[in-house]
């Protein structure tokens, strides 16, 4: 069998209950069309995407809809909070996304008004007990703080997803011994969730032993989505593989690979 | 009669039958890709026909967009 697909076969992570097989969760905004939207999550072999919630546009209500593209029987949608700087805004939103789609996993994403947009970590967890108190399943934006990520599945966090780097940047895993260190104390899954910038770091991600990973711009502003899309996961398919195969230890000096024995 | 209702924002005037099935059917939204709020109170789809609209009513009608 394709090693590609024996790994997918057997090699599955949970969320709240739900089962997925591929550990690539992608974003829905940025991208120049819906259809290339879909094609490209269809690449990218993802299960779940993240969505947003907006009022509708009264001026033209025959444009184009995401769930007419992305369709929601194909694609689990993971609802965001994305525009919310508070617990009660972010409850409100995800109050209507369970109203609009039925769904009960979402992503709590409480951010600070700021150039970086990194998590405001006080509100967050405020709003994760609300969330928590009205029976959603959360999955949790974060920053990378170790005792913060004990925090918040203490508090009932379904999932962490600490910040790689901040989100729309492309800087990859700025702090992989934080990363390493929540995927220790975990005992939910573990994703790192924006700063992705090139497939190399989404399979650092997986090789730090991350469940999976959520990336959007990564892929939406590569001058070739779908492509990019199809590179991410196999960048995280390798990630995922070379984390359960072990790696080999580091030494500071040089170790042969062929025999002395023998030579000439 | 019209009613003056709010809706995203926008104050708009409706002639229609004075319920929210009526609304959102005036605004030419598919009632099954919106989620409703009435004066900051969640209205499931089921009770659209019977949810009545009032002048002044505070209307929110939402759906999911692209997102990160």
């Amino acid at each position: 069998m394709d090693a590609a697909l024996d790994i997918a076969s057997t090699d599955t992570w949970s969320v709240a209950g739900r089962t997925f097989t591929s550990r690539l969760i992608v974003g829905t905004g940025k991208y120049k069309d819906y259809a290339i939207n879909a094609a490209a999550a269809e690449a990218a072999g993802a299960e779940i995407v993240t969505v947003a919630l907006r009022r509708v546009n009264l001026s033209d209500p025959s444009q184009p809809m995401l769930a007419d593209y992305v369709k929601p029987e194909r694609f689990t949608y993971l609802p965001n909070t994305a525009g919310c700087f508070t617990g009660e805004e972010a409850v409100r939103t995800l109050r209507l996304a369970r109203e609009a789609g039925g769904w009960s996993l979402v992503k709590l994403e409480v951010l600070s008004n700021t150039p970086h947009l990194y998590p405001d970590m006080p509100e967050t967890l405020r709003a994760l007990d609300l969330l928590v108190k009205d029976g959603f399943d959360v999955m949790v934006y974060c920053t990378d703080d170790v005792v913060l990520a004990k925090r918040l599945e203490e508090a009932g966090a379904a999932a962490i997803m600490p910040a790689a780097a901040p989100i729309g940047s492309g800087l990859g895993i700025q702090n992989r011994v934080n990363i390493r260190l929540i995927v220790e104390q975990a005992k939910v899954p573990v994703l790192v969730d924006a700063g992705v910038g090139t497939p190399s770091d989404a399979t650092v991600a997986m090789e730090l032993g991350c469940d999976a990973v959520l990336m959007n711009t990564a892929i939406a502003e590569a001058k070739d989505p779908i492509r990019m899309a199809r590179a991410m996961k196999h960048a995280v398919i390798a990630g995922r593989e070379g984390y359960l195969a072990g790696r080999m230890p580091k030494r500071t000096y040089a170790s042969a690979s062929s025999p002395l024995a023998g030579l000439i | 009669m019209s009613l003056n209702v709010c809706v995203n924002g926008e104050d708009i005037s409706f002639s229609g039958a004075p319920h929210l099935a009526a609304l959102v059917a005036h605004l030419g939204l598919d009632p099954r890709k919106v989620a409703v709020e009435r004066n900051l109170e969640i209205v499931p789809r089921s009770l659209y026909a019977d949810t009545p609209i009032a002048d002044g009513d505070r209307i929110e009608i939402v759906h999911f967009i692209g997102g990160g």
